[in-house]
């Protein structure tokens, strides 16, 4: 395959219990799977959306990818190299072609240090001080829409959305090949939000990047994204190109999501399909499907028998014994 | 030119102190003034401080000389605090002790804040199994009490200014470290440490330029208020005989001076006792009010 990042079987465990308290309550299988055997990869200039409840995994995956997190299994090759294992040192180098924004603005920016400090700590990691770093840092502000001026100012004199677009800036600042924004829009109100994905939008045609963007916003997923995949209990249960998904979702978990999202024109017909219950915890997975025990199309046969992962020709994958658009076909 | 992790370190530190240091040490001004036993305590820090740094040349007389004289003398125009057993005068022997007890503060309060912030970044930064042997070493060696384990050393070393710097700030390290590893410990995990990883930072760059800013501050407070501990831990020290050798004036000795003498005379022990009680008022105001700006949870003004 060519694209930019392929992740295969990834799976990340997490602790819950020592192996001594483990030991004593006779726990067999001390480790939740936060995210369990997922794929998906990502071409040169795509964007990939993942979307979920809370607690689904889909910032594991974005740790995980960036090597914050050891994955238990599978693989991560990103420009045909495997990331998974690869040593810290190594690591640091391949961490210049992949940046990562995270959730919170303010809190992802060391705040003793000025702006201008903040974008070009990459070049300072990355040992690249031999470039003129005023100048470096006048135009990664100037590029995310900043004027130099805020380069003087400390991190909580900024508001939300300009130290979103710091963060921008330094996710820019050694020119990654791939970005992943993990909720860029979070804390955010409506207007700057719009502002942040239009710029991410605008540099990704500049330069080129890919994307990889985590969020529980569909609106955000449908405004920019190429691709999407929906998450439920670490788990892909669909994943496909982000129109087809959202005028035809296949699994009832990504219909229910869908049609819980609000729709802005008040006189629309709401078709709500509503889902009972909480998730289930990841301690105490179901068996059978795991969505079985909110699914509002549940048969005898999903409490059972895990249903495979079906792709059709579309380049859509999804996990449900049955879809929506057969069962509809049937009727 | 490649600029290497310290070099950037310091130079990213200048520059955010540079920034802000004008404003925030004028702010910090401003509201020490509001504060009057802040200015108070600052008023007797600066006179105690440079009564000795300039000891050698204010003093009266020569703190050590024996003078034929009155002796056991009270306060009198010649001799503004009297004389000692010796003849000594008391006033230049308490301004030179200030220097002893500076010297002490200064050098063992720098060791213990440079080995605590190093050993308390290492404990909160590292893995597991490290923080756990080096709390357990910590709390092996606060379980000494302090002039206990200074009276051992000083029979296995024997008396010297250098034993009782050393007592001391193998005592206050584990104080300090304790309070680095718990702030870089609640800050391991901050987003923004997370976000330095994810850069690909390197964990000395991440400890000394992103996590050491974030915690010098209180610790250099706790620093200042724990000066007057120090002090009285040389005077006590040197009360008992185990800290500096005779005739070096110490407030310590001359406490001890006087107290073999003080059916003779108060004078002796009023003059060694003052500049402790001064000192210790003079650290403590200001540490309290400097406490009071910088943390603002215990500010009563905002």
């Amino acid at each position: 395959m060519s694209d930019l990042l392929t992740v295969r079987d990834l799976r990340v465990r997490f602790r819950v219990a020592s192996p001594v308290k483990a030991l004593m309550t006779g726990m067999k299988d001390p480790f939740i799977d936060a995210v369990c055997g997922v794929d998906f990869g990502i071409a040169e200039g795509e964007t990939l959306g993942l979307v979920g409840e809370s607690g689904s995994g889909k910032s594991t995956i974005a740790r995980a990818v960036m090597g914050l997190v050891p994955a238990a299994s599978g693989s991560v090759t990103f420009d045909g190299q495997q990331l998974v294992g690869l040593p810290n040192r190594q690591f640091n180098r391949v961490r210049r072609d992949l940046a990562m924004m995270f959730q919170d603005p303010v809190g992802s920016l060391s705040p003793r240090l000025t702006i201008r400090s903040l974008v070009t700590e990459p070049f300072r990691i990355h040992g690249a001080g031999d470039r003129e770093l005023d100048q470096e840092a006048k135009r990664l502000l100037e590029m995310v829409g900043l004027s130099a001026d805020f380069g003087r100012r400390f991190p909580h004199q900024l508001s939300g959305g300009q130290a979103r677009r710091v963060g921008v800036a330094r996710a820019l600042a050694m020119d990654p090949k791939l970005i992943i924004a993990d909720e860029p829009t979070a804390g955010l109100d409506v207007s700057v939000q719009g502002e942040v994905l239009n710029l991410l939008a605008r540099l990704q045609r500049e330069l080129g990047l890919s994307i990889l963007i985590i969020t529980h916003n569909l609106n955000v997923v449908r405004h920019i994204t190429d691709r999407m995949a929906i998450m439920y209990l670490g788990r892909f249960v669909e994943h496909g190109p982000t129109e087809q998904v959202f005028h035809h979702p296949r699994h009832p978990y990504t219909e229910a999501l869908l049609s819980a999202n609000p729709e802005p024109d008040p006189d629309a017909a709401s078709s709500r399909v509503e889902i009972s219950g909480e998730v289930p915890s990841l301690m105490n997975r179901p068996t059978g499907c795991e969505f079985h025990t909110r699914c509002p199309y549940v048969g005898d046969r999903c409490r059972h028998e895990a249903p495979p992962v079906t792709q059709d020709d579309h380049g859509r994958a999804f996990t449900c014994h049955y879809p929506l658009g057969d069962r509809q076909a049937a009727e | 030119m490649r600029t290497s992790d310290t070099t950037a370190a310091e130079e990213s530190r200048a520059e955010a102190d540079t920034v802000r240091g004008a404003g925030a040490l004028l702010q910090t001004w401003r509201l020490l003034r509001r504060d009057q036993l802040g200015m108070l305590g600052l008023v007797l820090v600066v006179i105690m401080v440079g009564s000795a740094i300039f000891a050698d040349l204010i003093v009266p007389y020569d703190p050590t000389q024996i003078m034929v004289g009155p002796r056991m003398a009270p306060p009198s125009w010649d001799h503004l605090l009297g004389t000692d057993h010796l003849g000594r005068d008391t006033l230049s022997r308490v301004i030179a002790g200030g220097q002893v007890a500076f010297l002490v503060a200064l050098a063992s309060l720098g060791a213990a804040l440079s080995f605590g912030l190093l050993l308390g970044l290492t404990a909160g930064f590292g893995p597991q199994w490290l923080d756990n042997g080096f709390l357990l070493l910590f709390d092996g060696v606060r379980a000494f009490p302090v002039i206990i384990f200074g009276l051992a050393t000083v029979t296995l070393l024997g008396p010297s200014l250098w034993t009782v710097i050393f007592v001391v700030a193998v005592t206050s390290i584990p104080i300090y470290a304790r309070i680095v590893r718990t702030q870089t410990q609640a800050m391991k995990n901050n987003e923004f440490i997370v976000a330095e990883r994810a850069m690909g930072a390197g964990t000395p760059r991440i400890l000394g330029v992103h996590v050491l800013p974030n915690v010098i501050g209180p610790l250099l407070i706790l620093a200042s208020m724990d000066v007057p501990l120090v002090i009285t831990t040389e005077a006590g020290l040197s009360f008992l005989g185990m800290g500096v050798r005779p005739p070096t004036p110490s407030w310590g000795t001359i406490l001890n001076d006087g107290y073999s003498y003080i059916r003779n005379s108060p004078w002796p022990v009023i003059a060694g006792g003052i500049p402790i009680v001064i000192t210790t008022l003079g650290f403590t105001f200001l540490g309290e009010a400097l406490r009071d700006i910088f943390d603002p949870k215990l500010r009563k003004d905002l």
